[in-house]
């Protein structure tokens, strides 16, 4: 009865909770939206480093090469050497080594040269079919599949480089062999071919002759020949790979000391660099943290700005109500049962708040997931519920809304019923 | 019934009340009268137990509600006491019918719908039931918050200037009402007032002076 007495109560002054109930969603709203997507952000990057200690490519900007052959959202750095990379591949610390070389997309999905490896490292299983092969044969991601309906057996002609509007290399078409089962990692967004195709379509493209592009290729040549003097003997072993071009390797070692002397080793003997995609993770989450961390504290400002607005609602309407208190003494009512009606009034909007908080940051995950997916291929996860976080964050809530009460509570608790009604 | 014993009530310095002795059996009422500034309201909230004498005893059928804890003091208000006032509040955000039913509900723990809507119709309400409080007139607030105050069939109803604030044709009616109502629910009726209209209504009086 106390509690539907604060629940009429609060709706009889509707601008009032109006207000208070959208201060406090509003916080609620970018608090819970920052904490799924903190959660689901880092657990996202960090499911895709799992098991690569470096990433072996060109020489740039360490993070734009994880970014790009880890989380495939970055243009690459540029291309290394097959053979001079092939040699690195071999070396004693080394457990594993995935090599990718990137060419095409297909509707603005990258078609990725690499070894079947790269589907185990993900922990995906071709699910339809079976694994690339032959020349042009590709294993479709699973994201990809669904979205664009693609079934074993289709064709489709790529696009050069990572526009969707690139080039078409109609002259050759890859065909699906196999469709991948969905891992909630990068792969499930890619197409992967073996890296044999991703030299045949180009090369085939360089027939046809780009003056440009010949020119860029004669300078890499004479750079790689200068960087490759003392190892002639290996690379006429591999005649057909000789002058042929991958885009990155992703390495793990078989003990953490690689990780440590690696990048000293390849930044002093070639042209190459090794980043650690852990490092580099580290370096952008910090770089986030600044703007999480803003958002944070304006997000707790609103939410002590919503808890000053109850404090003033309950405070004037309690000015007012003083006879309405006092009469409910007069009925029976008693000193805790009037301080228990401003508290509920102040708990019943705060839990509306964070009930529609709630649902408000995951509605703009909801936006952000669909944006993010359109650029990144990052989608998120609106329904997960972080029980811990969240928890607090109610507790918070709650706990706002009890010290907004307390002065009004008190003195309603304290009211004298003879005084009040004697100066009606 | 209600009967008092020598209560003395002071607000602090220089304002020393020394009341008469009063006494109201079920179904009779009592009109007390005086000017200003002689304790009447005073008077009808040491009755109410709304405030507490500094020394002499408020018995109540047998409960000398003086001496009472404040909590016990709550609850026995609001199962025996209904009080009238010069000017009605209510919970604003409830309807009539719910105020009425409110106030079974904190003195006795039930709802008692049925008989406040009954109550209610008696005292000419029935068109109102579901209206805000603010929604009626005056005299209409009024009779609501007799219906109120006899929802739990106190054994004391106190009125506090109940018709002061009406005209002639409503003071008349409400001072009807309360008599009557009081005889039918076997309640002691004390009504305090400086209203001349009611001397010749109630021929129990007591004067302060």
């Amino acid at each position: 009865m106390i509690t539907k007495i604060a629940w009429k109560n609060i709706w009889f002054k509707p601008l009032n909770t109006a207000l208070s109930i959208i201060l406090l969603t509003a916080s609620v709203a970018i608090i819970t939206l920052l904490i799924l997507l903190e959660e689901q952000f880092e657990k996202k990057f960090s499911d895709n480093i799992d098991g690569i200690d470096v990433v072996l490519g060109a020489q740039g900007s360490p993070l734009q090469l994880i970014l790009s052959s880890v989380y495939q959202v970055d243009a690459p750095t540029g291309n290394i050497d097959y053979t001079e990379a092939k040699k690195w591949m071999k070396h004693p610390f080394v457990q594993s080594a995935i090599p990718l070389a990137f060419g095409d997309n297909y509707r603005g999905f990258r078609i990725v040269g690499t070894t079947p490896e790269y589907l185990t490292k993900y922990g995906a299983e071709v699910k339809d079919g079976k694994v690339f092969g032959k020349d042009f044969e590709v294993v479709v991601g699973s994201s990809i599949a669904q979205k664009m309906g693609m079934k074993v057996g289709d064709k489709f002609f790529g696009s050069h480089g990572d526009a969707e509007e690139g080039e078409v290399h109609d002259s050759h078409a890859y065909i699906v062999t196999g469709i991948a089962s969905p891992t909630g990692k990068v792969v499930d967004n890619l197409i992967l071919c073996n890296i044999e195709s991703v030299w045949a379509m180009h090369d085939h493209e360089h027939e046809e002759g780009a003056g440009a592009e010949e020119h860029d290729h004669d300078h890499e040549a004479v750079a790689d020949a200068h960087s490759h003097e003392d190892n002639d003997h290996e690379e006429t072993a591999v005649v057909s790979e000789e002058g042929k071009e991958i885009t990155a390797v992703l390495v793990k070692f078989r003990s953490k000391m690689g990780i440590v002397t690696w990048p000293r080793i390849i930044a002093q003997n070639t042209k190459m660099q090794a980043a650690s995609p852990a490092i580099e993770v580290n370096r952008l989450f910090s770089l986030f943290g600044i703007g999480l961390d803003a958002l944070r504290y304006l997000a707790i400002g609103i939410m002590i700005i919503s808890g000053i607005s109850i404090f003033i609602a309950l405070y004037n309407t309690l000015k007012e109500r003083k006879y309405e208190f006092a009469l409910l003494r007069v009925n029976g009512a008693s000193r805790l049962q009037l301080l228990s009606l401003v508290l509920i009034e102040s708990l019943l909007l705060c839990v509306t708040g964070f009930v529609f908080g709630t649902i408000v940051g995951r509605v703009s995950l909801v936006f952000i997931s669909g944006s993010s997916e359109d650029e990144f291929k990052m989608s998120f996860n609106p329904f997960q519920f972080v029980w811990e976080k969240e928890g607090y964050l109610f507790l918070l809530t709650i706990f706002v809304g009890i010290l907004a009460a307390v002065i009004p509570a008190v003195k309603a608790y304290s009211l004298n019923i003879s005084k009040t009604l004697a100066n009606a | 019934m209600i009967q008092t014993k020598n209560i003395h009530f002071s607000y602090g310095k220089g304002s020393d009340f020394r009341f008469p002795d009063i006494a109201a059996v079920s179904g009779e009422s009592l009109l007390i009268t005086g000017g200003s500034g002689k304790g009447k309201t005073t008077l009808l909230h040491l009755l109410g137990g709304l405030q507490r004498p500094k020394s002499g005893e408020v018995i109540i059928e047998d409960t000398n509600i003086a001496t009472l804890s404040e909590k016990k003091l709550d609850h026995f208000r609001g199962k025996n006491i209904g009080l009238v006032l010069q000017q009605s509040y209510f919970v604003a955000s409830l309807n009539v019918l719910e105020n009425v039913v409110l106030a079974s509900w904190l003195a006795t723990g039930k709802h008692a719908t049925d008989k406040a809507k009954h109550l209610l119709e008696q005292l000419d309400l029935k068109d109102h039931l579901y209206k805000l409080p603010s929604q009626l007139s005056i005299g209409q607030q009024q009779r609501v918050s007799i219906a109120r105050a006899l929802i739990n069939e106190p054994r004391l109803l106190l009125a506090d200037e109940p018709t002061s604030s009406l005209d002639d044709e409503n003071a008349f009616k409400v001072a009807d009402m309360l008599a009557h109502l009081a005889k039918q629910f076997g309640t002691a009726l004390v009504i305090v007032t400086h209203d001349q209209r009611l001397k010749d209504r109630f021929p129990n009086q007591i004067s302060l002076s």
